[in-house]
């Protein structure tokens, strides 16, 4: 079994790591994530739609930078995955 | 019937649209590319004008009821019938039961789904367009929910074969657009050396870019405008004028910074300054430019447009005779 996942987005826009410019990241390198949890925003039409984990697993580290432009497909972040 | 289990990003329900209310500040709504729109509906073997669902970034995951046929044409999504891959730009026999779904965006923004029969909600003002900003036509005024049903038209009678269209037929979706457009009203708030800069800078497309309207940045200053004193009424930024109509395609640049051009789901009126309006052949290509895609502006005369025009009808025209079985 491939043991490393990609969580990628679907929509195009303008990647953030934090709900606010004054709050915390949704969450750090290194920490465990459950299917479903926020890892960032992207902002696509004025509006924020969350990027989630679709897989168990330690997010091991972001493929993108926060504030930087994503396009449809790309990954985000790269999840080992817990057996 | 068609259930939708899931919506994807901003599905609607779009047709030709409803033109001849703009006086009243109702824009015509209607599909973002006719084009791909139109191709779909003969694809299916529909009249023209039956409604279909605009896809936008992303695809829903749709169930079928009924055995239907379907084609997806525009923007470059992969499509799925049951999770094998099925081919755009012809037509797809789909079973009671089946499912429909999408991968991720290649080009273009904008996708369609005809169906044969056509999605028949009811017409308002005489089109199935939502118009999702006022909140009428299409599936209850609004983009497409999980658990929405779609009610679909009676199936005609199919052809024995699958209809096709032709490799050289298919558009292609390109990251650098070129938008011909015709300057005008306000083009005069510009002076010569603004004209100029407006014309040889590279537009970049913002992610603030929907059915209203599509805005674009660059990393120069703004456009040069003529002195003098404003008109009363107008206001005091250099862009401002008295208030006047945008026609679809308008080009406001507020501040003379981000151009952003109206699009099917238009502001009717206003008071920023257009530079011009981008030719109606090039509104389809306006509909497909994708996020973070640079665009380039190109000024035609009026006698430019209109033979852009009836070569746009003629290539589709051909296109549509051209479906082969």
């Amino acid at each position: 079994m491939n043991d490393v996942h990609q969580i990628k987005t679907g929509i195009p826009g303008t990647f953030y790591r934090k709900p606010s410019p004054s709050e915390p990241n949704f969450i750090e390198e290194g920490a465990s994530v459950a299917v479903g949890a926020t890892i960032g925003l992207v902002e696509i039409m004025k509006s924020f739609h969350p990027v989630t984990a679709d897989r168990n697993g330690v997010l091991d580290r972001f493929l993108v930078e926060h504030e930087s432009q994503v396009a449809p497909g790309q990954d985000i972040a790269e999840i080992r995955l817990v057996n | 019937m068609i259930e939708v289990i899931e919506p994807g990003f901003a599905t609607t329900v779009q047709d030709e649209g409803r033109p001849g209310h703009y006086r009243q500040g109702m824009a015509p709504s209607g599909a973002m590319d006719l084009a791909s729109y139109r191709l779909g509906n003969a694809l299916v073997g529909n009249d023209p004008g039956a409604a279909s669902l605009e896809l936008t970034f992303t695809g829903p995951r749709l169930r079928f009821t009924q055995a239907a046929t379907v084609a997806v044409t525009g923007g470059d999504m992969p499509t799925f019938v049951n999770g094998r891959e099925a081919k755009a730009w012809m037509e797809i026999d789909v079973s009671a039961g089946d499912e429909l779904s999408f991968g991720f965006l290649r080009s273009g923004v904008r996708a369609y789904i005809a169906v044969s029969g056509g999605i028949d909600v009811p017409a308002v003002l005489g089109s199935r367009s939502t118009h999702a900003l006022v909140g009428i036509g299409g599936f209850e005024g609004r983009k497409l929910t999980a658990g929405d049903i779609l009610p679909t038209g009676t199936v005609r009678n199919q052809a024995s074969s699958l209809r096709k269209l032709l490799p050289e037929h298919i558009p292609a979706f390109s990251g650098k657009v070129e938008l011909r457009y015709v300057p005008g009203l306000f083009s005069y708030r510009l002076s010569t050396r603004g004209i100029d800069q407006f014309n040889g800078r590279t537009w970049t497309v913002t992610p603030n870019a929907d059915r209203t309207g599509i805005r674009m940045t660059s990393t120069e200053g703004p456009l040069e405008f003529v002195d003098g004193e404003r008109p009363f009424g107008a206001g005091s930024d250099p862009s401002n004028v008295v208030d006047a109509g945008y026609p679809v395609g308008a080009i406001q640049i507020p501040s003379g910074t981000e151009p952003i051009v109206l699009s099917r789901d238009a502001v009717t009126a206003g008071g920023y300054f257009t530079v011009g309006a981008v030719i109606s052949a090039d509104l389809d290509r306006l509909g497909q430019c994708p996020t973070n895609g640079t665009v380039r502006f190109v000024p035609v005369s009026i006698e430019q447009a209109a033979a852009a025009r009836q070569a746009s009808a003629k290539y589709l025209s051909a296109a549509i005779a051209a479906l082969s079985h």
